[in-house]
């Protein structure tokens, strides 16, 4: 017992192994820390920053960093719950992401890493792009205005399903996600509807075809219960929201 | 320059404002007078700042996300949007029959908007203008007014209205902007508890419903004179009607009747509307101006709503109902009703109705069915008609091959009643214009007539009934002679 390492969270002692990051420790010990970018399954990428926590007085982002004996950690103070808030507020004024209109609303972990902040408002001006929705695939639904560029379709799409579908492009502000094929079109790639990066979005940006609403309000995955509680969407998908025996009443392909 | 407006210190609790050229600018009712050589009212135009641009914003998007998206259209009624897209994906996915459940919590969930529309537009738009007269001072002309005077009906009104919306809120999930719909069906049944919430306050609410019939018949007939010719025009009728040529609020034929009541048309399927309706397009005005095709331009306007509905329907399927419409329909001595105050009181009769229809529907087990949803093929086009509150609405929708809208064509009720509302305001002002000199009495007259019509201007609704309002008076070479102004605290301006 007295081998175990830990470290300081929130005034708890979280125990941890050689290799963990802040992020996994907390996790299994049952400390929520905000992530959209994160999946536990995966290696982390540190992209999104909202998993930022304060580590001794800096701000780190929790999802890459190296668990370490001497870390007494902030993941829940206000001020860090205001870091947090901006960056969401940013992530929300760069799309369009009307969640009334959305399909993934109630079950969505940006709506709902942002109702942890308690973010009220989107704070900033609205860049209102102009993005449009690509539906060239007999199964699945892209919707660019949705997408907050979190790399998992893309990671998954390579390390797992082989098939590097997905890619990010572009830099800072012009960086987008484009589809491997040479229309450009996602019907046009390998992309099929049981593949794993189908299923991993944690927003609305990739969504199964032909379906929208079927789940009552007061049903859906964070209606009752926080993100905290409930955990990330992607742990939560079912054979039921799956793609899959859905598209097939309409897939034109014959 | 002092550095402290340059950074403030704590930025986010400051809110940022945009200045976007894109503002809507409050909206007023806007009228204009037009006066010929011999300084009679020729014209008078309703300019409606209408929201468009609707079918563009639709554009683009995925057919499955209709009922939900349109409901952003309109938030003063939103679940007819709503209904109306699901009928016409209904279409798009051939469901030509729906599950009895999906069905019945349809027309349950329109029943209940219905209701609390119509509780709203009576109790705080229309009741201080009828209990108090449209000479009471409009200080006190408005819901405050009659929560002093008459508490215990402006208590019912606000549980009528109440109880409209715990219908939405149960079949749909909330009480405004739901997602209960979906193409070929709904999204949830109800639970036995629901069903019995529901079922404690129906007739409470049935004999509340009744009060209110009996209140506006009242003040209909104590001013029988003044409420008959007060902005009445003669027009055609269009509304659905049931195979039977019942009432009907969520699925029927097309039925048209000219002024002697002698029928135009009948029992058209919806699907083929364009045939039968033309919009025509003014200069001045952002609303089309539809009218039947085979009457024309000039004589084809129509008036759509409570009044073409119970003036259309040759019974009610529910029995209070029915013997109001027969007193109501007395009235008319064999003609169509055609006094625009009658508005009011077949909105009243429609509203028990709803309440009578509510109460029957929740008996019924297939409320609590499983069997939700039914598709077939998906096809390229879909139409969704249905009677909304304020009259008969059109959605109609084309799609590629990839199940996205390329094509959206709607027409909303108040649409349908633009034409009949500038001739009841013409009407009216040629009546109370005196001289070349705009009143205040002209003014609230107008407001009155426009009322009338529960148009969904943004404006009719605003602040419970203090609709800020402008109206202009043009002679013959288009000069300004006069304008008022009220704004939305009831203060009458002129500024000229
Ligand atoms: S589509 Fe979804 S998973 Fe892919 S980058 Fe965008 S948000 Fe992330
Ligand atoms: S979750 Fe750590 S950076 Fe995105």
């Amino acid at each position: 017992m007295s081998t175990e390492k830990t470290f300081r969270l929130d005034g708890r002692d979280i125990p941890f192994i050689e290799g963990d990051t802040v992020m996994d420790a907390a996790l299994r010990a049952g400390e929520y820390i905000p992530h959209l970018c994160h999946n536990p399954e995966f290696p982390p990428h540190g992209s999104c920053r909202v998993c930022v926590v304060d580590v001794n007085g800096r701000h780190q982002c929790s999802c890459t960093l190296p668990a370490d004996e001497n870390m007494d950690v902030d993941n829940s103070s206000e001020a860090i719950t205001d870091v947090r808030r901006s960056l969401l507020q940013m992530l929300f004024v760069e799309g369009n992401h009307t969640c009334p209109g959305c399909e993934k609303s109630g079950a969505c972990q940006l709506q709902a890493v942002a109702y942890n902040t308690r973010m009220l408002n989107p704070h900033f001006t609205h860049f209102f792009p102009k993005r449009s929705i690509d539906a060239s695939h007999p199964e699945i639904v892209f919707y660019y205005n949705r997408c907050i560029l979190c790399g998992l379709c893309e990671r998954v799409s390579r390390d797992i399903d082989k098939k590097s579908v997905f890619a990010i492009t572009g830099r800072g502000i012009n960086s987008k996600l484009e589809f491997n094929s040479l229309s450009g079109k996602l019907g046009d790639t390998e992309l099929s509807a049981d593949d794993k990066a189908a299923s991993v979005c944690p927003v609305g940006a990739i969504l199964p075809k032909y379906k929208g609403f079927e789940v009552p309000i007061g049903e859906r995955l964070y209606d009752t219960k926080p993100i905290s509680v409930v955990g990330d969407v992607a742990a939560n998908h079912s054979a039921e929201d799956s793609v899959l025996g859905n598209a097939d009443e309409y897939s034109s392909d014959e | 320059m002092s550095s402290t407006l340059e950074t403030a210190a704590n930025p986010q609790i400051l809110k940022r404002i945009a200045i976007d050229p894109l503002t809507r600018v409050e909206g007023h009712g806007k009228v204009t007078l037009l006066q010929d050589d011999n300084n009679n009212i020729k014209q008078a135009r309703l300019h409606i700042t209408e929201f468009r641009g609707f079918e563009k914003f639709i554009q683009g998007r995925p057919y499955w996300e209709l009922p939900v998206l349109v409901q952003r259209l309109c938030g003063i009624c939103p679940v007819s949007h709503h209904l109306a897209a699901a009928k016409a994906t209904d279409m798009i996915v051939s469901a030509s029959e729906l599950t009895p459940t999906a069905d019945k919590i349809r027309r349950l969930m329109h029943f209940g908007q219905t209701l609390q529309s119509h509780a709203l537009h009576f109790f705080h738009l229309c009741s201080p203008d009828l209990l108090f007269g449209f000479d009471d001072d409009v200080r006190h002309r408005n819901i405050v007014g009659v929560i002093e005077d008459h508490p215990e009906i402006a208590r019912q009104g606000v549980l009528l209205r109440k109880f409209g919306q715990e219908i939405i809120r149960i079949t749909s999930g909330k009480r405004i902007h739901g997602t209960g719909a979906i193409p070929g069906g709904v999204n949830k049944s109800l639970s036995k508890s629901e069903v019995a919430y529901l079922q404690a306050d129906v007739q409470q609410v049935i004999a509340w419903a009744q009060d209110a019939v009996q209140l506006v018949k009242k003040v209909f007939f104590e001013h029988y004179d003044y409420h008959q010719a007060f902005a009445s025009i003669e027009s055609n009728m269009m509304s659905l009607v049931r195979p039977d040529g019942a009432f009907e609020l969520y699925d029927g034929g097309l039925r048209a009747r000219d002024i002697r009541g002698n029928s135009i048309f009948d029992h058209v399927d919806y699907r083929q509307y364009e045939e039968y309706i033309r919009e025509n397009v003014k200069n001045w005005s952002y609303m089309k101006f539809p009218f039947i095709t085979s009457l024309g331009e000039e004589d084809g306007w129509y008036r759509v709503g409570p009044l073409a509905r119970v003036n259309n329907c040759d019974f009610f399927g529910t029995e209070l109902a029915e013997q109001e419409r027969i007193q109501f329909m007395a009235i008319g001595n064999g003609l169509p009703v055609q006094s625009t105050l009658a508005f009011h009181w077949a909105r009243l009769i429609e509203l028990l109705h709803c309440t009578e229809a509510i109460a029957e529907i929740l008996e019924d087990k297939d409320l609590r069915g499983k069997e939700l949803v039914n598709k077939g093929e998906l096809v390229c086009c879909g139409t969704g008609v249905i009677e909304a509150p304020r009259g008969t609405l059109f959605h109609h929708y084309e799609i590629n091959d990839e199940g996205i809208v390329e094509k959206a064509s709607l027409i909303v009720s108040t649409t349908n009643n633009n034409q009949a509302m500038n001739e009841s305001i013409r009407k009216v002002s040629s009546q109370y214009l005196d001289g070349n000199e705009l009143s205040e009495a002209l003014l609230n007259q107008v407001e009155v007539a426009i009322r009338a019509y529960d148009p969904c201007l943004s404006c009719a609704t605003h602040a419970m009934g203090k609709m800020p309002m402008e109206i202009s008076l043009l002679d013959a070479n288009n000069e300004l002679i006069d304008r008022l102004e009220k704004n939305s605290s009831g203060q009458i301006n002129r500024t000229l």
